[in-house]
């Protein structure tokens, strides 16, 4: 019956492989799950769930998995033996009752609380006849019927309840991003190359170096490795990315820290980018794109942010600039054609919730970039492509929609 | 049960308080004969477990500190040629290799004769591909001397503890092979229970002060970085050599600087305490 447990976790996209299954299987053949939920649910996030980004998801699972099953009733048998065993239990009974209770088969006993609990259809506090707590029923915990047993706990809480609170909800990945965050998806992008002063011994090279020099020590330099990654980050700023003005200044803070890459470039452009961008942010200082597309070298990885989001004659239409001073003749997706032509590797990451996307000037943009999301995960699979390549993200079907826009 | 004796055997010690789950996740990685991978805040005592661990077993520890620049090769052995030259050069005796073999952390614990504890700390601190390259050697727990030939393997698995702070993805291929644990910030009840070992003359009033200021500190949004457990048991170890009464200090936190550590969050916090 577990095998659908791991199958609710995958569809919950945790990656939980055979390997770490068989280890499941093979701990819990050890007794290590101490035949209880709760030991249960410790065991198989220890041995499945290895991202404190994923613990949300996985409680998700557990709940909806195991929502039907009463905590310890595996337990169940031992338990009430043990109770049973236990003479101070017995202390507040009469002699009468305490009789009758030798005579009570445990079998029967158990089958009372099977019965209790399918009658009880929700959580139970005080009264004197369900399962739960506070109460004088015989079965329950913390209650004061002096007979009462004792169901599940021993101080801890229990697996559905810590489940239930969902405490790693703050650790999911595809929420927020702080400038930290970033931090650690950006340092994927680096390509390591020695360059620059010498100050490292070689030491291969020395030992080839005194050998071809009959034994006399020939020491050998070499430049350290640093990282050879040149960036260029551009930045739609003003009007509707205004809510996201703070993001993208965690994202700029983290790019622009000092050695981060061998050289870093960051332009700022509203709406979309026509022939010019701006070094700064109140659009003062200009910098004509052809002059960026004929002076910098094409291995720099170029970064654009911005919501990607227009009015399609912006996009598409020659001189669609809503600033006269810009009129020029070529439309702006010819701009990002030519960008994205010229730098082997670009991406484009966007801060507007992917839901949003489609059926907007994002498909046709995301038809020229790589688009990613600017979350953490999108973040790290936009590093990914920037370094290694590969397939790109299909964003709806940009070709259908123009079609509809243009005519 | 009849696993008692392979489970359960780590309770932690009499310095060394852990949760419930930690426990549990110990217990699970030494009977599954798996490396625990050890993740959470700075200073919530990822090392300190393997110490203690070592010394609740009744093991030894051995300790490999991974640096930026540390290749997994390192922690097997070095061949240390330089050595092996300058001998040469000397008219030393340099045919034997072995000589200038030196086994490192990890291979000291696979080379040992009796079962160890083996610390690989701050393994995201290396290179992106340092866990992949430790592979082999986890699953095998053996490995051979190229230049000699000789191999290890094992006698006793070495029980491992990896630490990480976070900071980088490991790769999936390591983390299968781990038992995963997070070490959640303690709460208010562990936290006393951890201050008290620390500081077994601490009275009730002390205490609750302490943390009713150190976890208000932690509540302050936009922290920098939120002061940790050991920083907690330096302040109030500041405290106590001082003499100050927290309850009669009025304005302003004593010692700040043992709690926070960056400019900006004092001042933040100092202008929070004015406002």
């Amino acid at each position: 019956m577990l095998i659908d447990f791991l199958f609710e976790l995958r569809k919950r996209k945790l990656p939980v492989s055979t390997h770490e299954w068989m280890a499941l299987m093979e701990a819990m053949a050890l007794g290590l799950h101490e035949s209880s939920l709760d030991g249960f649910y410790h065991l198989c996030r220890t041995l499945c769930v290895k991202d404190i980004a994923l613990y949300d998801a996985y409680d998700e699972a557990f709940l909806a998995y195991f929502k039907d099953i009463h905590t310890d009733a595996l337990q169940l048998t031992e338990q009430i033996r043990a109770w049973l065993a236990d003479p101070r239990n017995l202390e507040g009974l009469t002699d009468e009752q305490r009789a009758a209770l030798a005579e009570l088969d445990i079998e029967k006993l158990r089958e009372m609380f099977e019965q209790r609990l399918k009658e009880q259809k929700e959580r139970h506090d005080g009264g004197n006849r369900w399962v739960g707590t506070g109460g004088t029923s015989p079965f329950g915990t913390n209650g004061n019927n002096p007979t009462g047993m004792r169901v599940g706990g021993g101080g801890g809480r229990s697996a559905m309840a810590v489940a239930d609170e969902r405490r790693f909800k703050e650790y999911r990945r595809d929420v927020v991003l702080d400038v930290r965050q970033i931090d650690v998806a950006l340092r994927g992008l680096r390509r390591l190359g020695r360059e620059g002063a010498q100050e490292e011994l070689d030491l291969d090279e020395t030992v080839d170096k005194t050998c071809k020099n009959a034994g006399d020590i020939d020491i050998v330099f070499r430049p350290p490795r640093r990282n050879r990654v040149k960036v260029i980050l551009m930045m739609d700023v003003g009007g509707s990315m205004d809510p996201y003005a703070e993001l993208v200044s965690r994202l700029f803070t983290a790019a622009s820290r000092a050695g981060r890459f061998a050289k870093f470039r960051s332009f700022y452009f509203h709406n979309c980018v026509y022939n010019s961008v701006y070094e700064d942010a109140q659009f003062r200082k200009g910098v004509p794109v052809a002059d960026i597309l004929s002076h910098s070298d094409r291995d720099e990885k170029l970064v654009i942010v911005g919501d990607a989001l227009m009015h399609p004659a912006e996009l598409l239409d020659p001189g669609g600039s809503m600033y006269l001073s810009s009129q020029n003749r070529a439309s702006g997706i010819e701009w990002l054609r030519r960008l994205n032509a010229h730098f082997r590797s670009a991406t484009w990451l966007n801060p507007e919730p992917e839901r949003f996307w489609a059926g907007t000037t994002i498909e046709v943009i995301a038809s020229v970039f790589a688009m990613y999301p600017l979350t953490l995960d999108g973040l790290a699979h936009a590093v990914r492509y920037l370094v290694r390549g590969g397939q790109r993200p299909q964003i709806g079907d940009p070709a259908k929609w123009m079609k509809a826009v243009v005519g | 049960m009849a696993s008692d004796e392979t489970f359960e055997q780590f309770r932690g010690t009499d310095s060394y308080i852990v949760s419930d789950e930690l426990r549990h996740a110990v217990n699970v990685a030494v009977a599954l004969a798996r490396p625990l991978l050890v993740r959470g805040e700075p200073g919530t005592g990822k090392t300190l477990l393997a110490e203690n661990l070592a010394r609740a077993l009744n093991l030894s520890l051995v300790r490999w500190h991974v640096k930026s620049t540390t290749k997994a090769k390192d922690g097997l052995y070095v061949y240390d040629t330089v050595a092996r030259l300058h001998d040469s050069r000397f008219g030393g005796d340099v045919k034997d290799i072995a000589k200038y073999i030196k086994l490192g952390p990890l291979g000291e614990a696979l080379a040992s004769p009796s079962r160890v504890v083996l610390l690989i700390d701050e393994v995201d601190k290396a290179d992106l591909e340092f866990p992949n390259d430790l592979l082999h050697e986890l699953d095998a727990m053996r490995f051979r001397i190229d230049e000699t030939g000789q191999e290890y393997a094992a006698r006793e698995r070495p029980i491992v503890v990896i630490t990480s702070n976070n900071e980088k993805e490991l790769p999936d291929a390591f983390l299968r092979r781990c038992v995963f644990h997070y070490i959640q910030f303690p709460d208010r009840a562990l936290m006393a229970e951890i201050v008290k070992v620390h500081h077994p003359d601490i009275t009730d009033r002390v205490l609750d002060n302490a943390l009713e200021v150190f976890f208000g500190l932690r509540q302050t949004p936009k922290l920098r970085k939120k002061p940790s457990t050991s920083e907690l048991i330096d302040w109030i170890c500041a405290l106590k050599k001082a003499g100050v009464d927290l309850a009669r200090v009025s304005g302003g936190i004593p010692f700040l600087g043992t709690l926070l550590k960056t400019e900006q969050d004092v001042e933040l916090v100092g202008k929070r305490a004015k406002a």
